[in-house]
């Protein structure tokens, strides 16, 4: 079996609301628009032929603007809203073909769902509601015990297990409904504008936190949000949906480059490029590298050719080592370089945001090396070319 | 004049079908009757037997655990009070007459209201039906109660039942039909039957809901046991009946009044618990 298959795969869904559903698909499927269908029919598009994969353990962002059909798309997956057509595979499940029983078996086990409004039942404690799932599953009250408390604790929620969700604050009632997914242990985590009801403040925490525990879990998430940065927080790809429809998939950082129209151009206009686009986006080869026994006069001699700010030093397997500024070689004479080295630390990863880089860059003599993995040199990036990363973004996005 | 419109002969008709009914259940209605007739006659004959200080305090120790203490003693102060006006026994009369009324009302009622929740169909036959019950003029209930169950506290009970039932029906149903969407999403996203999820989340989110409906029931089952005393019912409404036909202004007065305390005492105990009945609803 291909390892790479991916865990969650969505073919084609499309769903009509209204009673004229029947009549209206083989409009759609002619390649009528969608209101040309609505007029003719009456009948409500809600997706319209919407594919993508998700893998394990990715975080797959389903964004849009209210009315894009995002959330009906999520409940499309475990059929909380049922698709006129397409079809919805988990592993080698065919969702859309389960009938009411096996589909009520799969969402017992294999689906865990949080909603916006965090829908913890009002009427048991914390405990009762993390417990829920393993109930209605029919697993022993001490086995259900126990993993719910093992959850509770997932999330950061200790102690609070007797609790009613009006006692708790709105992030922590956030918490009971991740806790009260995850105590099932799913395969794929369905989320539904989560962390959008919480303060900005806890959004923030509340993203980094899912974010390292899908780290540990790996867990199969869909994400549904209106909210770029909170999107491009969380990390992963993201799928834009419009009126029902895909308009691109991809990272932020495809979009902010490669925008499949003006719809995604105006999306991410507003972006945060510091946050999206990566030192290794930004880099560029660097015009003086030296190795480190060269010699103090011979690193001047390229250092005042390139017009470079400081040398960038590396060691025979051209792993950097650190830089050197013309005052420090000037006064060195013969000097090998690796006894002048200073910013040992002025790099950055090629994965790292510029926000990484800028940080480094305002510490720093005015560049900083781009390292893979290894520490070995990739490019480096000097203020003006952060400058010019950030000029060329803004006319992509505002042209 | 040229013609005449001939009446619709309705009364004839509900005649009809009344007798057909009276000969084909009547047999099964009256064994019915026997027996339940002889567990209210035997329950009040026991209440009546004891002491009336004993029952009072009896009374205040169940108050006080379902409620709290200022209630009970609320409670234990016009029991004493209708022992005082001596209607100490007409008072238990129509306290079981209620108590039994409702009880039947809920056993009844309840199912409905959730059937009539979960399926429109059923709610479209159950509603008219209810608006009927509600409207019709109360002792006509008691007509047809006779033939069925005889003269006494059967037919008063069926009376009551038919009379009362209908707010338990409406608020059970509306109590299940509010529970928020959202709820039950959650409760089908995580793959709930209809029976989790109407006794896991919908029958538990609508107890404060049914329990204003019992109250309502409580109330009006007193209030047609009063009536049902012109079917001999006896109880406080007996004791209105006799002042009515001796024309007896202070001993009506005096069974009005006791009426109203044995109402205020159901009425309190039966707010108090609804609101208290889900925990979280609980202060703090």
């Amino acid at each position: 079996m291909n390892a790479k298959r991916p865990r969650v795969q969505v073919r084609g869904l499309t769903k009509i609301f209204g009673d004229e559903a029947g009549a209206a698909l083989p409009l759609l499927k002619a390649g009528q628009s969608r209101a040309e269908v609505q007029k003719a029919t009456g009948a409500v598009i809600g997706l319209q032929d919407v594919s993508f994969d998700v893998d394990e353990g990715e975080i797959l962002v389903v964004m849009g603007l209210s009315g894009s059909g995002k959330s009906t798309c999520l409940r499309c997956i475990n059929r909380l809203i049922e698709p006129t057509s397409g079809s919805v595979l988990v592993d080698d499940t065919d969702v859309t073909a389960l009938n009411e029983r096996e589909l009520m078996e799969f969402r017992r086990t294999r689906f865990g769902m949080v909603f916006q409004q965090f829908a913890l039942f009002p009427h048991r404690t914390i405990l009762r509601n993390v417990e829920y799932g393993l109930e209605v599953q029919g697993v022993a009250p001490d086995l259900r015990r126990d993993r719910a408390l093992t959850a509770i604790e997932t999330v950061g929620l200790k102690g609070w297990d007797q609790h009613y969700p009006s006692q708790l604050s709105g992030g922590m009632q956030q918490r009971a409904g991740l806790a009260r997914a995850l105590a099932l242990d799913p395969d794929v985590l369905l989320m539904d504008e989560a962390f959008s009801a919480l303060d900005p403040l806890i959004r923030r925490d509340m993203q980094q936190e899912l974010v390292a525990l899908q780290r540990r879990l790996k867990k199969t998430i869909v994400f549904v949000s209106h909210d770029l940065d909170e999107a491009i927080a969380l990390g992963g790809r993201i799928v834009l949906m419009k009126d029902g429809r895909v308009v691109q998939q991809g990272t932020a950082a495809d979009f902010l480059a490669n925008p499949a129209d003006d719809y995604v151009r105006r999306f991410v206009e507003h972006i945060d490029v510091l946050g999206v686009v990566t030192a290794g986006d930004a880099m560029r080869q660097p015009a003086a590298v030296k190795p480190w026994q060269s010699t103090a006069a011979e690193a001047l001699a390229i250092l005042t050719q390139s017009g470079e700010p400081v040398v960038t030093v590396v060691c025979h397997e051209g792993r950097f080592q650190g830089t050197v500024d013309a005052e420090t070689l000037k006064q060195a004479g013969d000097t090998e370089l690796r006894l002048l080295l200073s910013d040992r630390e002025a790099c950055v990863p090629g994965t790292a945001t510029l926000n990484d880089a800028v940080a480094k860059l305002a510490s720093g003599r005015g560049e900083i090396a781009v390292i893979g993995p290894d520490r070995e040199l990739k490019g480096v990036i000097a203020n003006a070319d952060l400058v010019a990363a950030l000029a060329r973004r803004r006319s992509e996005t505002t042209h | 004049m040229a013609f005449e419109i001939p009446r619709i002969p309705l009364a004839e008709w509900c005649d009809i079908a009344l007798d057909w009914a009276t000969e084909h259940f009547s047999g099964v209605t009256r064994a019915l009757s026997a027996v339940i007739g002889t567990g209210i006659e035997a329950t009040t004959d026991f209440l009546v037997g004891l002491p009336p200080w004993l029952v009072i305090i009896l009374f205040g120790l169940l108050i006080w655990r379902l409620t709290t203490a200022r209630i009970a003693i609320f409670s234990m102060l016009g029991f004493a009070f209708l022992w005082n006006l001596e209607l100490w026994r007409a008072t238990l009369q129509s306290l079981v007459l209620v108590l039994v009324s409702t009880l039947f009302a809920l056993a009844i009622g309840i199912p409905i209201g959730v059937g009539a929740a979960l399926s429109k169909r059923f709610w479209r036959v159950v509603a008219p039906a209810l608006d009927m019950m509600q409207t019709m003029p109360s002792f006509v209930y008691l007509i047809p109660a006779i033939p069925f169950f005889g003269l006494g506290a059967v037919s008063a009970c069926f009376a009551t039942i038919v009379f009362a039932m209908p707010p338990t029906i409406r608020l059970t149903a509306l109590g299940i039909l509010q529970t928020p969407p959202e709820l039950v999403e959650a409760a089908d996203a995580f793959g709930s039957s209809r029976w989790q999820k109407l006794f896991k989340v919908q029958l538990p989110l609508a107890i404060p809901t049914i329990m204003a409906g019992i109250n309502q029931t409580i109330m009006l089952a007193l209030s047609m046991v009063v009536i049902a005393a012109m079917i001999g019912a006896g109880g406080l409404g007996g004791e209105v009946w006799k002042a009515i036909q001796r024309l007896e202004a202070g001993q009506g007065f005096q069974a009005g009044i006791a009426i109203v305390v044995l109402a205020v005492i159901l009425d309190r105990i039966t707010q108090y618990v609804a609101r208290h009945m889900r925990r979280d609803r609980q202060g703090g």
